[in-house]
């Protein structure tokens, strides 16, 4: 089933680690009754509590609900959130529309902070191994999760995710969300912040034409910096424009090929890990 | 781009909810911030219905007007973007109504 277009009935979201090569598919209609095996503390009849029951608000044969649409995303959300707090794992939602650089931007961070910050890497994408490859070249652990033709990620699939890689206490899980700057704006994952990046040979528009996202982002990376001659870009221009759509959104300028601007990302990075051992 | 996967967790809502009796009436509350369009989900209602209990209901979207704060000067004013600027000139605006996904009520037969 898609998640999400609801066309293309062998397109399953699927979670593969490509160290084994174990393919795991995520259905989830089943979603609120999967058994976690990582170790946290929720509650499997959450749901149970707040159904309705006959003697609830009614009027006749009305029966009133006020439900939040995405309330079963946005518990598993939660919980996934809770988990990451317990265990001081800094959990970041990396989203931008296709070819931004984000895998780019991953594989660089790992190699350069790999001994001071563990990191773990849940890949999000439609189809292919690719990305987890590249990772997994790296020295890093990876899932790959294929969203068949679902456009974003969801908390489920995190979860399922987190249950695989099995992250250490202290530690770094990058959430590479499917490229796409529309619809991963509205699925919490249960992540500390959403990094959205933005790369200088796409539109210095896209905060006005994308709001949601970058609304919905603590950061904005300007990535590919070093292409900046060749392309028009207004550096400025965009950056207020993301500072409209968002006044509290923090910009960092980088490219991620040559490793240009990376430092202040890095310093924010292990500042993050800091103050969650911290708080 | 993502109607289809919430009109099916819609679906899934008042499913649960009506435990086998046919419903005749879903209402659902929808702000125009929500970046969800209610005729989609209204095309995308009759396809996931079909063989549940919500099969022919009619399907009532009450879309819910934008409004936004700004949190300098306080004032509210009705907006149909997720942001923008206040008449004071301030950038810093929270909406503050039209962001619901809500399924408010359903009607049984």
């Amino acid at each position: 089933m898609c998640t999400t277009c609801g066309c293309g009935e062998n397109s399953e979201p699927k979670m593969i680690d490509p160290s084994t090569g174990k393919v795991v598919s995520i259905d989830l209609t089943k979603s609120q009754d999967h058994e976690y095996t990582h170790p946290h503390d929720h509650d499997h009849g959450h749901y149970r509590h707040h159904q309705f029951h006959p003697s609830d608000a009614s009027s006749g044969n009305t029966v009133s609900l006020e439900k939040e649409i995405l309330a079963k995303n946005n518990l598993i959300a939660e919980r996934n959130r809770k988990w990451f707090q317990t265990e001081n794992i800094l959990a970041l939602n990396l989203v931008s529309s296709p070819g931004s650089g984000k895998t780019t931007l991953l594989e660089r961070t790992i190699l350069d902070l790999r001994k001071q910050i563990p990191f773990m890497v849940i890949e999000g994408d439609q189809e292919t191994m690719n990305d987890a490859e590249r990772i997994r070249a790296t020295g890093c652990k990876v899932v790959q999760v294929n969203t068949g033709t679902g456009c974003h990620l969801e908390a489920d699939m995190v979860a399922r995710g987190i249950e695989e890689l099995q992250p250490p206490k202290n530690s770094a899980v990058m959430i590479e969300n499917v490229g796409n700057l529309v619809c991963p704006a509205l699925f919490d994952l249960g992540e500390k912040s959403k990094v959205v990046i933005l790369s200088v040979t796409e539109g210095d528009d896209k905060p006005l034409k994308y709001p949601h996202m970058f609304r919905a982002s603590d950061i904005m990376i300007l990535n590919k910096i070093d292409l900046l001659p060749h392309v028009q870009f207004d550096m400025e221009k965009c950056v207020q424009h993301a500072r409209q759509v968002n006044p509290d959104i923090r910009v960092f300028q980088l490219s991620a090929t040559t490793g240009e601007g990376s430092d202040i990302w890095y310093h924010w990075l292990r500042q993050q890990i800091v103050s969650m051992a911290t708080s | 781009m993502h109607e289809m996967g919430i009109t099916r967790n819609i679906v899934s809502i008042v499913s649960e909810h009506a435990k086998g009796a046919q419903v005749k009436r879903v209402s659902l509350e929808i702000g125009n911030l929500s970046t969800v369009m209610p005729d989609a989900i209204r095309f995308c209602f009759d396809v996931c219905s079909k063989g549940t209990e919500l099969e022919n209901a009619h399907l009532e979207i009450i879309e819910i007007a934008g409004r936004k704060k700004c949190q300098d000067c306080q004032l509210i004013t009705e907006t149909d973007q997720v942001f923008g600027s206040c008449e004071c000139g301030s950038w810093n605006t929270t909406p503050i109504a039209g962001e619901e996904l809500r399924v408010k009520e359903m009607e049984m037969v």
